[in-house]
């Protein structure tokens, strides 16, 4: 049987993107009175999970590091067909950047047991580093596939999969276990259905904190982040509209001088 | 103490139903609207995503999610589509009977394929004579040795050309105070689907009339016991048909409030968005306040059906304020819009056609404010 990990971040619904504030201290985000979605590319990450389920003997496990409130998006995953949900939730953990989140989600890993494959997106929707995939692989010594579009061959334990390349893609033969991060390309994720919500009745969500994980309190959160985060700007985006006038002869000459003006067309 | 929010489960039930209604009942609004069909296509959606399964019992291989369970995804599939809410509606309605009144035999023989969308139910039992008046009708039937003959005509009837299991209100031929359920399908001699209504909103909901001409029913079709059928079709009607309806209009007050919302944000006067004037401002506060209180009469009487009670009184009341409160909500949508609210590609102008076809379905304002007297008195 495969045992797949399946990372999962509670990210903000963007629907409330008007109700987000940035702690001016400790400039990270802070997560408690806000709704949370899952994480738009790790529902790719749990997709590829679940397609291999429904033709391997494989189990499912959804790791998530988050506070109290991101035990929802576990039992989402629950109900669209994973198997165990393990949230990783303490007060310590807050404020972590991408290392000390790695850092976490490792140990949870390791204390989780055997494991043949974790997948991760690609990038999280508000932090978009892109860096805690490749972290956990470098934590747990396991080889990393960044931003896999296809999963060409999966038998045995030699896998070969396509990634982005810039602007063509890598064909990599992989060894698990491994960690691969995917794309939007990778799938479609397949919609919530009443009968799984059921099923995710029987299913186990387990929560750990610190001292489940037995890992010091200077490694995580916040206070294990060697990122600093000195400044933040607000990005204003202007858009300039011009709405064209006169006869149609008019129009076209005009449109065909900015065409020609921004390098698009060489008449 | 009681408690008002929706368990974790019933809020991904809601979301479940609300990524349904918008990826795939959605795209087939225009065509319902333009055409006054579509509904094989809308069925075999709500099929695919378990929708009739939902109030059925995991023993014949439905979800068992209960009232509050069809309550939710109602009001989120009306919030898109009040016309495929209302179909859906009455397979429910259809369901209920054969679930609470059913022999072992009928429940085995039937829930299961209404599980699976394979069979489809509805229940006739208004007439030209009068739907406010069951006991006016004319569908008569007779005993022949060991089986019934069925004559008559239904009107109005919710499903009329989709549903193969009907379930039919008549009179005792020879005894006018008798009544009983029988469960015609298709296929029986003399028992078809006869004229289809265009109504003013609803559109592409199937709704028509039924035509039976000496239709020999078996006894075993009987539903509820010969000379039960009063209670059989009318408590199927006062639960999950209001029920239903409560859901329905729950879900179109959310759509007014919603469109108006972003209309009212997006509309600029007098250099600012005409959300800023109080007598914008006061129209949605309306729609929410009566919205919130529509939702508390439904849900509790959901509640009380999922704990085992009866709520046929309180339903009566839901569903007299939310399909009120709806035809209030969509003319204030309209209002909001000014003379976009004229015109046919803006939705609230459907809203506002729909709101008035909920009026009359499971029974009009004034008899709920009958059962609703006879309650408060009792
Ligand atoms: C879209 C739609 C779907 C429907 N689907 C179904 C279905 O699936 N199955 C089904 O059997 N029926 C269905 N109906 C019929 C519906 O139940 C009836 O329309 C309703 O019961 C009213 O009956 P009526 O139309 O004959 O009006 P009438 O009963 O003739 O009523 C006329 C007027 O008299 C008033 N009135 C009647 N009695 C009283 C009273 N005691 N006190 C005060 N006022 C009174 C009414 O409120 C109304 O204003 C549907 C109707 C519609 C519009």
């Amino acid at each position: 049987m495969l045992n797949i990990i399946v990372c999962v971040k509670a990210v903000p619904d963007p629907n409330d993107a008007d109700k987000l504030k940035i702690d001016p201290v400790t400039k990270s985000l802070p997560r408690s009175d806000i709704s949370l979605v899952i994480n738009p590319l790790d529902s790719h990450a749990l997709e590829a999970a679940l397609e291999i389920k429904r033709n391997d003997d494989a189990h499912i496990t959804i790791l998530c590091m988050g506070p109290p409130p991101a035990g929802n998006i576990v039992k989402e995953c629950l109900a669209l067909g994973a198997d165990k949900g393990i949230l990783l939730s303490d007060p310590a953990f807050a404020g972590a950047d991408a290392f000390a989140t790695a850092y976490t989600l490792a140990k949870a890993i390791e204390k989780n047991g055997a494991v043949d494959l974790i997948f991760c997106g690609m990038a999280s929707s508000d932090g978009a580093t892109e860096w805690v995939g490749p972290e956990i692989a470098t934590f747990l010594n396991m080889p990393v596939v960044t931003m896999v579009n296809e999963i060409v061959e999966n038998a045995g334990d030699e896998w070969i999969v396509k990634a982005d390349y810039e602007h063509g893609y890598r064909k990599v033969k992989i060894k698990l276990p491994a960690v691969l991060t995917v794309t939007r390309n990778l799938n479609q994720p397949k919609a919530l259905s009443f009968s799984g919500i059921l099923k995710a009745r029987k299913k186990e969500i387990i929560t750990w904190d610190l001292k489940d994980l037995g890992v010091p309190v200077e490694n995580v959160g916040l206070k294990g982040s060697p990122t600093i985060v000195t400044e933040m700007t607000r990005l204003e985006s202007r858009r300039e509209v011009e709405i064209l006038e006169g006869s149609l002869q008019e129009k076209v000459d005009r449109l065909i001088k900015i065409l020609k003006n921004s390098g698009v067309v060489n008449v | 103490m009681i408690d008002f929010t929706f368990t974790e489960e019933q809020e991904l039930f809601r979301k479940a139903a609300r990524e349904f209604a918008e990826t795939k009942i959605a795209p087939h609004v225009p065509m319902m609207e333009e055409t006054n069909g579509g509904w094989d296509e809308v069925v075999k959606e709500l099929a695919e995503a378990e929708m009739f399964a939902v109030t059925i019992p995991e023993e014949y291989g439905g979800l068992g999610m209960g009232y509050m369970g069809r309550l939710i995804a109602l009001e989120e599939i009306a919030r898109v589509s009040v016309a495929t809410a209302m179909m859906y509606q009455v397979f429910g309605l259809g369901i209920e009977p054969i679930m609470k009144f059913g022999t072992e035999e009928q429940k085995k023989k039937y829930l299961p394929k209404f599980v699976t969308g394979e069979r489809l139910p509805t229940v006739a039992v208004t007439e030209p004579s009068g739907g406010s008046d069951p006991k006016g009708a004319r569908t008569t039937y007779k005993k022949v040795n060991d089986s019934y003959v069925l004559n008559g005509r239904k009107c109005f009837i919710t499903n009329s050309h989709i549903a193969d299991v009907q379930i039919v209100l008549a009179k005792d031929e020879d005894n006018p105070e008798a009544f009983t359920a029988f469960i015609l399908e298709i296929g029986m001699d003399g028992f078809k689907p006869t004229h289809i209504e265009h109504k003013v909103g609803m559109r592409g909901c199937n709704t028509g009339e039924i035509e039976m001409k000496n239709v020999e029913v078996p006894a075993e079709n009987v539903l509820g016991g010969e000379g039960k059928g009063l209670k059989v079709s009318m408590s199927a009607i006062g639960d999950a048909g209001r029920g239903g309806m409560v859901g329905c209009a729950l879900g179109l007050q959310q759509a007014c409030l919603d469109e108006s919302i972003k209309f009212s944000n997006e509309r600029i006067l007098y250099g600012k968005p005409i959300g800023k004037l109080q007598a914008i401002q006061f129209k949605i506060a309306d729609m929410k306040i009566d919205l919130e209180a529509g939702r508390l009469l439904g849900y509790r009487a959901a509640a009380i059906q999922d704990q085992g009670g009866r709520s046929s009184n309180e339903f009566a009341a839901a569903k007299y304020y939310t399909t009120e409160a709806a035809q209030r909500a969509a003319k204030m949508a309209v209002d909001i819009h000014g003379g976009y609210g004229c015109m046919e590609e803006i939705p609230v102008t459907r809203f506002l056609r729909d709101s008035y076809v909920l009026g009359p379905s499971a029974g009009t304002s004034d008899i709920m404010k009958v059962i609703v007297a006879r309650w408060a008195v009792s």
